[in-house]
């Protein structure tokens, strides 16, 4: 039976006010939404449900959509390699022999590098391990730029993952699901990056805007940055590893500082994520927790006398200290002394011996556990 | 009771446009690059956005509208909630000012329908500033109002098919 045939079909409702009625509930119900979203947060959680539901349901049907273009691009490129193999082949050569000049000045440094650190004691960083993935789906509008990869946790890719073309970086995993990842990209406007200046070293913040190319923020420096400097990832705060190549600097029409990406010449298909983990995820928390302060010590008698002013008599030159250096505070520092290297500082001037500088002990390389 | 005086069946008027709004959304989020160049972003659901206001004020409306801005949101990356309430205030907009404008000609509402889409676009700016801490670039902005602005003849054409189905919101 049909509602208005029914017992209610009389009844005049005002459509007009519960129309208005209905607006103002699905207002308030969006408003709510938007308040409690926490896209920006490095939580697993926080990427919420309704994200990875659509994620899942939708990602397919990219792949699907974006097989055909696949298709096309290959057709393409098989024809257009097919008339211009001969030319190709010329340039090939000629990199190749500029890139064997490369390789050896490369094989050089790398030696030399490495002997470096082993003297200096560095902690190298450990080579990364990385995920391919598809992409299947790409936004580009002004409030969002983000991309749909199809490789999720199930391959070990956790959120805060920096993700790389075969040129340079592209961003970073903004939320995961079992098959699908989500890529947040530098051009987003949310996105900030900590990176420095390859010829001067200067730090500065990439930030996105929605446009093409990102601004260059926080620039520190007289003189930091000129057209066409190489731009890195810093490093800084340890969410992306130190020296991933962003892109080249410019100055904009608007006289801001911004970067052409490198990823931008790459194709889009597919990108590198690399199992990267940050310091937040590395860090306990329990381990960083304040605890008491120890008591100050030094080996420094002056600043022991300044420390406890009694009016002892003037230390000669050549004479041994005073026990007053045994008037370190007894409650004894609960912080564990390094074990390698000794300090460095230099020893009191009443010793009268000359102090034999110490050769520095390469200390085996440390463990990183990533 | 005459034909036209009946209810308007909500899964013609309303299910079948989301339903088409939603398929387009998907297809030009696919990475395609042409010449380089990649496919536009239009906000296809201010088709429907528009034309459901004008055809006649409704109930279910604003909540398909805001069920499609969760959607949009979710599969753009945009924060949850910020293309459903852009998307309702543009409903919002038209339907408090349905009554100047209606039985105008196309040109004029076109020049609504524009109006409309930038007071949307002006909301999604605002939301994102309030969530992001920073302002997107106007002329990404511009582009994506550009597109979407060219989408006017299907609300035309939606609003032509629904417009008399009910005549007591003419």
């Amino acid at each position: 039976m049909a509602f208005r045939e029914g017992p209610f079909g009389d009844v005049k409702v005002p459509l007009a006010w519960t129309a208005a009625v209905a607006l103002i509930i699905a207002a308030i119900v969006a408003f709510t939404l938007l308040a409690n979203d926490r896209r920006g947060t490095f939580k697993t959680q926080a990427y919420g449900v309704t994200r990875q539901a659509v994620d899942t349901v939708v990602a397919p049907v990219g792949g699907v959509l974006s097989a055909p273009i696949e298709w096309t691009g290959s057709a393409v490129n098989y024809v257009t390699g097919y008339f211009g193999a001969i030319s190709e082949n010329r340039r090939l050569k000629r990199e190749l022999t500029e890139m064997r000049q490369w390789r050896d000045v490369a094989v050089a440094l790398k030696d030399r590098n490495e002997r470096l650190e082993a003297a200096l004691g560095l902690r190298t960083e450990p080579p990364i391990p990385m995920a391919t993935a598809r992409v299947v789906l790409d936004s580009r509008g002004p409030f969002a730029n983000s991309r749909l990869a199809d490789a999720g946790s199930d391959a070990g890719i956790v959120v805060g993952n920096p993700v790389m073309s075969d040129r340079g970086l592209l961003g970073r995993i903004v939320g995961v699901s079992p098959h699908i990842s989500r890529v947040l990209m530098l051009t987003d406007v949310a996105s900030r990056v900590p990176v420095l200046i390859d010829r001067t070293n200067a730090r500065a913040i990439l930030a996105g805007d929605g446009a093409g190319n990102p601004k260059l923020d926080y620039l520190r420096g007289r003189d930091a940055l000129r057209q066409g400097d190489r731009v890195l990832t810093s490093g800084d705060g340890g969410v992306f590893p130190r020296g991933l190549p962003v892109g080249v600097a410019y100055k904009a029409l608007d006289g801001k500082w911004r970067v052409v990406l490198s990823a931008d010449a790459s194709s889009i298909d597919f990108v590198r994520i690399l199992k990267f983990n940050d310091f937040s995820q590395l860090a306990d928390e329990k381990a960083l927790a304040p605890g008491p302060v120890p008591p100050m010590t030094t080996e420094d008698p002056r600043a022991l006398v300044d420390a406890n002013p009694v009016p002892t008599t003037p230390i000669q030159p050549g004479a041994k200290p005073k026990p007053a250096a045994t008037t370190t505070p007894k409650p004894k520092p609960a912080a564990p002394k390094p074990a390698a290297a000794k300090p460095a500082a230099p020893k009191p001037a009443t010793t009268t011996a000359t102090p034999k500088p110490k050769p520095a002990e390469a200390p085996a390389p440390a463990k990183v556990p990533y | 009771m005459s034909r036209a005086a009946q209810p308007l069946d909500p899964l013609r008027w309303l299910g079948v446009p989301a339903l088409l709004c939603i398929a387009a959304s998907v297809v030009f989020a696919t990475p395609l690059k042409v010449f380089g160049l990649q496919l536009p972003e239009p906000v296809f659901a201010m088709v429907p956005a528009f034309a459901w206001a004008v055809i006649r004020p409704s109930v279910l409306a604003p909540f398909v509208l805001l069920a499609m801005g969760v959607f949009l949101d979710a599969l753009w990356g945009t924060p949850l909630g910020l293309w459903a309430l852009s998307l309702i205030t543009a409903y919002a907009g038209v339907l408090a000012t349905r009554s100047m404008m209606s039985g105008q000609s196309s040109v004029v509402t076109w020049f609504w329908y524009a109006g409309v889409t930038a007071l949307a676009m002006f909301a999604g700016y605002c939301f994102t500033v309030m969530t992001a801490q920073a302002a997107p670039a106007g002329v990404v902005i511009f582009w994506q109002f550009l597109w979407t602005i060219i989408l006017y003849p299907f609300a035309h054409r939606l609003i032509d098919r629904f417009e008399d189905a009910d005549v007591r919101f003419r």
